[in-house]
């Protein structure tokens, strides 16, 4: 089972080391673990050991140094700007928890493999577990909050509700994040697109069925209005 | 004061005329056929749009000011004496504000608590838990389960590795193997299974004085509160235990935990709240399993099919837990004069066991409904009827003739096999369960001057859509639509409700609900029958108005009568009452799945499940459904996908994460089909039954039945994994 909203965050990081653009790239967790000692010499975690990689990094694009103390870092959250005091290690997750008090995202695995805690970033889904709070700086970032509110439902949001695509709830966030950037990107998708938007998306509940029934709804609502 | 009352229940095929003696305050309980205004129609979740904006607010949501972060440290070790635990580093480090060792403490499992601390930041949390030094005095261990059985095993506790043996009995087992015609025996295995509730173990705590109050990821906030009231030795209205929303528990979560009583402990040592959840990998190691089991299984039967024994000879481990039984299926679901059954825990050092959705049922219905393919195959009966002629109760039968029909049974039984390398086959078993509900709960119904209800009720949603039942009865008893009741639950400032275990909350808080409503009706009626020039008893809340029952032209509004209420608002209480002569005492399901196997590579797919079920009265068919295919999904995942594994070496599990413990995923979902066959049982004045269980107990054995029937072989071990089916087809 390849989770779905594991890989568009590699698409996504993919994409901006592609780009090159101004706003950086994302560093995700695995990437920045990957290349541990590279990583770690360029953030500052464990010191300021040279390190033959640091070049490979700085080719990538990679050639700020911040921490390892706490540092200011601005976000744009759900259309707004919001500073916030963290240590180069802290995830997107626990800054958007934390210190935004944005509890709509769940830390459920804490490896990237639940989809629990997915949120966009400039639009596509991204598990925020594996995502460091660092390297989402310049890219709009949208929570489940940001997507709608209790009285200001999206039609996604709606439609999980109506269909009862969800049980105890602590998936649904993500699940309903997955399903948004899904339909976002492909409103005529049909049933096997939807299964695999939220292949990454564990609910242990077993929502998955009504899940479906609510994607289906939400897409055709939208498609109708494009 | 009480009454009689006659009442007409059962359900399409079979219905009885009872009298039954009712408390005078009780409302006359629902009745075969009656018609119902909110009860029984869909409806949407009250809480949806909550929990489907992020706004809900889970224990873990929970942050308060100055709130410290709490961590335990874990033995890296199955088996040790904690000598010593060094605390002196970590409380000198900036931000720990509370730190605690268990000095002396018999470590038997790797992943039991040895030291806990609380600090200003997740981070440092983590960061000074690392800086704890322990001195362990390690002793051997086992955590294999047949080798904890050999004389010469290390003692896992003093008293052995394993418990007496747990034997029942039903006629004469000897005599039934004697007179049937054929025999089967075999012995049939199934893996540890964690229960991966999403929102792992844990707590908020917060002390004001001598009062606690702890924010708590709970199925029973009451019995949260009685563990915290003994521990702390405080009378039982100075602890208040507090989940607003759950996210899932599926067993594991009933009572304070060990990280419950840390959190609150640390939050008294440092003089500020703490929150204490528990990683994925603490979750799956320390908080709870289902037992693993080898059951050996031996059925005899008549030519013609009738069974004529049963026996069970079980053991199991829940690791330093008990409760391994797989009995139940065995003496309940089939009709068989001479049962025995056989049952042990063993134990090893692993994390302890705890209930797990309808406990040992789907192990015991997995063995056992595999074992009825392989004898019906013997005696040459198509399955479905073999069961057919061992079933006596009558809702079941309709359940196999409806299930029959929507799973189109027959033309799948006789369709030819593909000769190409995906093989399908079909599968059915058979559920039984028995949540009636119990007495304790007690429920508040209010009006509000507004004309608003709410009802208040100590009980939580564990995902079920509690909250959403609750407010419904309600607005049923009441004439009001539902959207103009409210229901506060998950506080232990309410009255009593039951822990949500066993299938019970459904059973046991809507009657208590639905009493509260009528008490509050007859207090509305009283202010209502003036104006009405009609006495009390006369009259009838419905369609929103408060109306003369022998003349429904006569009517005030709802609302308009609650704006006569004196003073803020008025209220009722209700209490669960019990003790009805039932249309039944227990409950029928039965599941048919199909499936396709890919014989080259060993991957099997479910392609539909049909699950039947009798759960009483349907309060909302949509979560009603809801229930059903997470009974069924979970049982997919347990059938093909779940297994806790254990290093021999080293004693510590070697998944304990999500990705490399497989959960069905979206992927692996087939078609579901929920049929209810609603019976009015008359148990209580709702005759609701719980459904949370038995759409669990039969998924797993289906499957099993299906792959058997798809490649030809029995896989007697679950989780039927892709090396497995490749290998039995290696053996044929």
């Amino acid at each position: 089972m390849t989770g779905g909203a594991v890989e568009e965050n590699s698409r996504v990081s993919n994409k901006r080391k592609a780009n090159r653009d101004d706003r950086g790239p994302v560093l995700s967790r695995r990437s920045f673990l990957k290349g541990a000692g590279a990583a770690a010499a360029v953030a500052g975690v464990i010191g300021s050991l040279p390190s033959p990689d640091a070049q490979a990094l700085v080719e990538e694009g990679i050639t700020e140094r911040i921490g390892p103390g706490p540092t200011i870092v601005e976000l744009k959250v759900n259309g707004t700007t919001r500073p916030v005091t963290i240590e180069p290690r802290v995830t997107l997750l626990e800054v958007l928890r934390d210190h935004l008090g944005l509890t709509g995202a769940k830390l459920v695995c804490d490896r990237g493999a639940c989809g629990a805690c997915t949120v966009h970033l400039d639009g596509r889904p991204v598990t925020a577990c594996m995502v460091l709070a660092v390297s989402a700086r310049g890219h709009e970032i949208t929570t489940i909050e940001g997507l709608g509110t209790p009285d200001r439902m999206h039609p996604v949001q709606r439609a999980f509700v109506d269909h009862d695509a969800l049980q105890c709830g602590f998936c649904t966030p993500g699940m309903a994040m997955s399903v948004a950037a899904a339909i976002q990107r492909n409103p005529g998708l049909g049933l096997e697109e939807i299964k695999r938007a939220v292949a990454g998306n564990i609910c242990r509940c077993g929502t998955y069925p009504h899940v479906f029934a609510a994607a289906l709804k939400a897409a055709a609502e939208i498609k109708g209005k494009v | 004061m009480s009454r009689r009352v006659n009442l007409r229940l059962g359900f399409s095929a079979e219905q009885r005329d009872v009298t039954v003696v009712i408390p005078d305050d009780e409302p006359t309980p629902w009745q075969f056929g009656e018609r119902l205004g909110v009860v029984g129609k869909p409806a949407a979740r009250v809480d949806g749009p909550l929990k489907a904006t992020g706004a809900a607010r889970y224990t873990y949501d929970v942050n308060l000011p100055n709130m410290l972060y709490g961590a335990i440290l874990r033995s890296p070790y199955p088996h040790a004496i904690v000598r010593s635990v060094d605390l002196s580093r970590v409380r000198r480090l900036d931000g720990v504000r509370a730190a605690m060792g268990f000095d002396g403490e018999e470590v038997r499992f790797a992943g039991q608590e040895v030291a806990a601390l609380a600090a200003v930041s997740a981070q440092l949390a983590a960061d000074a838990i690392r800086s704890i030094t322990v001195d362990y005095q390690q002793l051997p261990f086992v955590v294999d389960m047949e080798s904890a059985l050999r004389t010469e095993a290390p003692k896992v506790f003093r008293s052995g590795n394993q418990t007496a043996s747990s034997v029942s009995t039903r006629g004469n087992l000897d005599r039934g193997l004697a007179e049937a015609a054929m025999v089967h025996e075999q012995t049939y295995t199934t893996s540890v299974q964690t229960h991966v509730s999403l929102e792992t173990h844990g707590a908020v705590a917060s002390w004001n004085g001598d009062e606690l109050t702890v924010w708590c990821s709970t199925q029973g906030i009451f019995a949260v509160r009685d563990d915290l009231t003994v521990l702390f030795n405080l009378p039982p209205d100075k602890v208040r235990v507090v989940t607003g929303y759950l996210g899932g528990g599926f067993g594991s979560k009933f009572g304070a935990g060990r990280e419950v009583v840390i959190a609150a402990q640390l939050a008294k040592q440092a003089a500020a709240p703490v929150r204490l959840m528990l990683a994925r990998a603490e979750e799956h190691v320390a908080t709870g399993n289902r037992p693993s089991s080898v059951q050996k299984v031996r059925i005899g039967a008549s030519r013609d099919g009738k069974l004529t024994a049963i026996e069970l000879t079980q053991h199991g481990s829940g690791g330093i837990g008990g409760g391994s039984g797989s009995g139940g299926p065995f003496v309940t679901v089939y009709q068989c004069p001479n049962v025995r059954t056989d049952e042990r825990s063993v134990f090893i050092n692993a994390g302890p066991s705890a209930p797990m959705r309808a406990p040992g049922w789907p192990q015991g219905c997995f063995a056992l409904e595999l074992a009825m393919d392989e004898l019906a195959r013997k005696l040459d009966i198509d399955r479905l009827e073999f069961r057919r002629r061992n079933n006596a109760d009558a809702v079941r039968e309709q359940e196999y003739e409806l299930g029959a029909r929507a799973f189109d049974w027959q033309s799948k039984s006789n369709a030819s096999r593909s000769k190409g390398p995906l093989k399908r086959g079909i599968g059915v078993a058979s559920a039984a369960w028995h949540a009636l509900g119990v007495s304790g709960p007690e429920a508040q119904a209010i009006a509000y001057r507004d004309g608003h209800v709410e009802v208040r009720i100590g009980t939580q949603d564990i995902g079920t859509g509690t909250r959403t039942i609750v407010a419904m009865v309600a607005a049923e008893e009441l004439g009001l639509p539902l959207s103009r009741v409210t229901a506060q639950i998950g506080d232990t400032r309410f009255l009593f409700s039951v822990p949500s275990g066993g299938s019970m909350t459904a059973p046991s808080t809507t009657p208590a609900v639905r009493q509260a409503a009528a008490h509050l009706k007859e207090k509305l009626f009283k202010i209502a029958a003036p104006s009405l020039a009609a006495e009390p008893t006369d009259l009838e809340a419905a369609d929103g108005n408060i109306r003369v029952r022998f003349d429904p032209s006569r009517a005030i509004a709802f609302s308009e009568v609650c704006r006569r209420i004196p003073g803020d608002s008025i209220s009722a209480q209700g209490e669960h009452v019990m003790n009805y002569e039932g249309f039944r005492q227990g409950q029928a399901g039965c599941q048919f799945a199909e499936v396709e196997v890919d014989t080259e590579t060993g991957v099997v797919r479910v392609l539909k499940v049909v699950a039947v079920h009798d759960a009483g009265r349907i309060i909302d068919p949509l979560t009603a459904r809801s229930q059903v295919n997470g009974g069924v999904l979970m049982g997919i995942s347990f059938a093909l996908f779940e297994e806790r594994r254990l290093d021999l070496q080293t004693g510590l599990m070697v998944n304990p994460t999500m990705d490399d413990y497989k959960l069905i995923g979206s992927l692996d979902a087939p078609e579901i089909e929920a049929i209810f066959v609603e019976v009015a049982n008359g148990v209580n004045n709702t005759g609701v039954l719980g459904l949370g269980e038995p759409t669990h107990v039969p998924t797993a054995g289906a499957i099993a039945c299906a792959v058997y029937d798809a490649i030809g072989v029995p896989i007697r071990s679950l989780p039927i994994t892709p090396d497995r089916v490749l290998q039995a087809l290696k053996a044929v």
